[in-house]
């Protein structure tokens, strides 16, 4: 009978047990997004200061993983060596030359659209610097931080100079290709919603499928990034056949964004692109960094470390925006390498000249 | 009576009975299985909050604000990412029911084909099923959809197949069917038909037990399906207004158009799984023993007869369990879809939904949940049915 007993309570305590640890799992999923987010802000203290490790963790590693497209000219593109090149590639080596003083220091990580985000949420990439639009859902909901814009862009049309159409507005009706996973597929529904027009959306998961049904005419136009419409219509069979409709539907804030929680780190990324539009405002070109550290400006002098400890209060070394500079140039040399006029692409710089130059590119100044 | 049993009790020695042991060795098994679940759920969520990631279902009443290509049920791009799950089972619902229709039926013919004494057909029915069974279907899916449909031509140079059906890069476009008046008319009166039919066949049924004498049911069932409701049609006029697809600015406007992408899947589904059910249903009809058919021969009835009443019947009992299989197979092999811009359940919700808001486990644990819950139905009823052809004892 004693037994029975003993058995019966060893049933009892593992029945607690097991009650005790599945009731709070289902929770889980019956938490709404709001009081998530609020209980992890009031908790910031404990668990901040075990994320903010990825400065530390990639000085460990001995190298950054960053995240960067398939392909996309001027932006991040490989060539037939498999070296990375474009705005966001650089990006990525000026963090590298921050952290390690050597811009080589990355591992470029290509991504789909689709697959970007779920990549920098569990730690595979460090940054994601991948011609991504900063929203505001992306930097809340999805627990990213923006560092900033490193392009100011906006979603435009190319359709088939046959065709006829001439304006975004003769699109009624019309089946248009994209990607899948990405703002442009929002932005376009927005805007033909907003104009009272009909329209189909066929949406492939490779950008190069959604070009090819484009280009072989299973869509009547392709619409993407208007960088991206210059860019890609350098790959199509005959680039003359095709117009990019002068509509311009969305802005597109495009940037590096790390994960959030991780103050630090967001700091390094942030700083080393104010550095970049600061350098080129500051006018510190690579070819001049080491002529321009004897400045007597304190404004340059502050930038290229000689005066101040400004990398130190950021966790690098006090010369962190000279190596940047030297690695890969000021914001402008930057910008005209890899889109600027005198590229295939041909981009003149736009929305993306430095603020006194009637752009938008504009940065807090470093003291 | 059974002498009493000693280790119903727990005796003195009690880690010693088995029965105890097994029970606390099961209870521990269960502990371990819910702890370690509840270590994933609790890791996750610990992660999930660390990253202020947001968690839980309430996305899904939030506004999608992107358009799907082809929608079942009304959907704008104002509904919600619930309302976008639901168009995305409509669709991956829509290909698993026609497909499945089609290759079942497809797949009896190949199989009968292939144990046919013509022996062009039976080695056409072979080259079938050799070539398709073993080539992967997602090569098949472009083939279909790279290959065959995209070259197309534009939808103002397209291909007539029948008057008013054109076949382009844009898909079908076909005549559109739409109620009028008399619709309702015209299926009461096909209702009445195949009442009909059913108690005719019935008494034809009873007469030949009790009379030996068959009834030629066919040929009158087929008079009162198209019969009736042709008279109907004389009576009352056209029974649905007939809508032609009618070229527009870019594509065909009106009717009813069927995607490209939606043709290429449904068609390399059906292709595909036709091939297994044409060697399954081989099989079931080999697996009768030949004295059934010259048995059957010998009671006078022919071949088509035998075939029918005394063939399959038999052969049900061995075809529909593997059938069931490659049935839930169609069904899950849809979300292939994804490679061709289909919009079905993984494409628009485990794809662009997952994405906009970012909620991996509560998306693909609810994509599971649904093919889960698909598969269990669909084994569901054809275990009931099996039931009802399984043999008898009498």
């Amino acid at each position: 009978m004693n037994n029975r007993l003993v058995a019966f309570l060893v049933g009892i305590v593992i029945g607690a047990f097991a009650l005790y640890f599945f009731l709070p799992g289902p929770a889980t999923h019956l938490t709404a997004a709001q009081p998530v987010a609020t209980d992890a802000a009031a908790k910031k203290a404990g668990p901040t200061a075990a994320a903010a490790a990825t400065l530390d963790l990639v000085r460990k590693r001995g190298y950054m993983q960053c995240g960067v497209s398939q392909g996309l000219a001027g932006f991040s593109n490989p060539n037939d060596k498999g070296e990375w090149s474009g705005i966001d590639v650089d990006f990525c080596k000026a963090v590298a030359a921050a952290v390690f003083g050597d811009a080589n220091k990355v591992k470029y990580r290509p991504l789909s659209a689709k697959d970007r985000f779920t990549a920098l949420q569990s730690g595979e990439i460090d940054l994601l610097s991948r011609n991504t639009t900063w929203t505001m859902s992306r930097d809340t909901s999805l627990g990213f931080d923006f560092a900033g814009v490193i392009y100011y862009d906006g979603q435009g049309f190319i359709v088939k100079k046959a065709s006829g159409i001439t304006s975004a507005a003769q699109l009624d009706g019309a089946t248009i290709c994209t990607q899948t996973g990405t703002t442009t597929e929002l932005n376009m529904a927005d805007y033909f919603r907003g104009h009272g027009m009909d329209y189909k959306v066929l949406a492939f998961e490779k950008n190069e499928e959604s070009l090819s049904a484009y280009d072989e005419g299973r869509c009547d136009a392709y619409t993407t990034d208007a960088s991206g419409l210059f860019a890609q219509r350098l790959i199509m069979k005959n680039p003359d056949e095709h117009l990019v409709l002068p509509e311009v539907i969305s802005k597109e804030p495009l940037g590096p964004l790390v994960r959030q929680g991780d103050a630090q780190w967001a700091d390094v990324v942030r700083w080393t692109l104010f550095a970049l539009i600061n350098a080129e405002d500051l006018g510190v070109r690579q070819s001049n960094v080491e002529m321009m550290k004897v400045s007597d400006s304190p404004d340059i002098k502050r930038l290229l470390g000689t005066e101040g400890a400004y990398g130190q209060a950021l966790g690098l070394s006090n010369n962190w925006a000279a190596d940047v500079i030297k690695a890969v140039g000021n914001y402008g040399e930057m910008y005209n390498r890899t889109v600027g006029p005198d590229t295939p692409l041909g981009i003149p710089r736009g929305l993306n000249a430095l603020w006194k130059n009637g752009g938008l590119m504009y940065a807090p100044p470093i003291r | 009576m059974r002498p009493p049993d000693k280790n119903k009790s727990f005796g003195p020695m009690a880690w010693t009975n088995p029965r105890l042991r097994s029970l606390v060795y099961q209870l521990g098994a269960i502990a371990a299985t819910i702890a370690i679940f509840t270590f994933f759920a609790l890791t996750a969520r610990a992660n999930l909050e660390r990253q202020n990631i947001a968690s839980g279902f309430g996305f899904m009443n939030n506004t999608a604000g992107f358009g799907v290509i082809q929608t079942l049920i009304p959907y704008s791009e104002e509904s919600s990412y619930g309302r976008v799950f639901l168009v995305g089972l409509a669709n991956t619902l829509l290909v698993a029911v026609i497909g499945t229709v089609f290759a079942v039926a497809l797949g009896f013919v190949i199989g009968v084909a292939r144990l046919s004494g013509n022996w062009l057909v039976s080695k056409l029915a072979a080259v079938y099923v050799e070539v398709f069974r073993n080539i992967p279907l997602l090569l098949q899916l472009f083939f279909w959809y790279f290959a065959i449909l995209r070259p197309l031509p534009a939808p103002r140079e397209s291909i007539v197949l029948l008057p008013d059906v054109f076949l382009s890069n844009r898909g079908v476009a076909m005549p559109a069917f739409h109620p009028t008046d008399a619709t309702s008319l015209f299926l009461i009166a096909l209702a009445v038909a195949i009442v009909g039919i059913i108690v005719l066949r019935r008494w034809a049924r009873k007469r030949r037990l009790a009379t030996g004498q068959s009834f030629p049911d066919g040929r009158i069932a087929l008079g009162l399906l198209i019969g009736l409701p042709l008279l109907v049609f004389f009576a009352v006029g056209a029974p649905a207004q007939i809508e032609p697809p009618v070229m527009g600015k870019f594509n065909f406007d009106g009717g009813w158009r069927l995607l490209p992408e939606f043709v290429a899947l449904t068609f390399g589904l059906v292709v595909y799984t036709a091939a297994f059910i044409a060697e399954i249903v081989r099989s079931g009809i080999l697996s009768v023993s030949k004295g059934q058919t010259e048995a059957a021969h010998a009671i006078g009835l022919n071949n088509s007869q035998t075939l029918r009443l005394v063939v399959i019947p038999q052969a049900l009992r061995v075809i529909v369990p593997p059938l069931t299989s490659q049935i839930l197979n169609l069904t899950k092999n849809s979300s292939l879809a994804v490679a061709i811009a289909y919009p079905d359940l993984v494409s628009i919700f485990a794809g662009t939904v997952l994405n906009q808001t970012g909620q991996a486990i509560e998306v693909i644990a609810l994509t599971m949940a649904v093919y889960l819950v698909i598969s269990l139905a669909t084994s569901f009823a054809m275990n009931t049915y099996n039931a009802r052809v399984a043999i008898v004892e009498r």
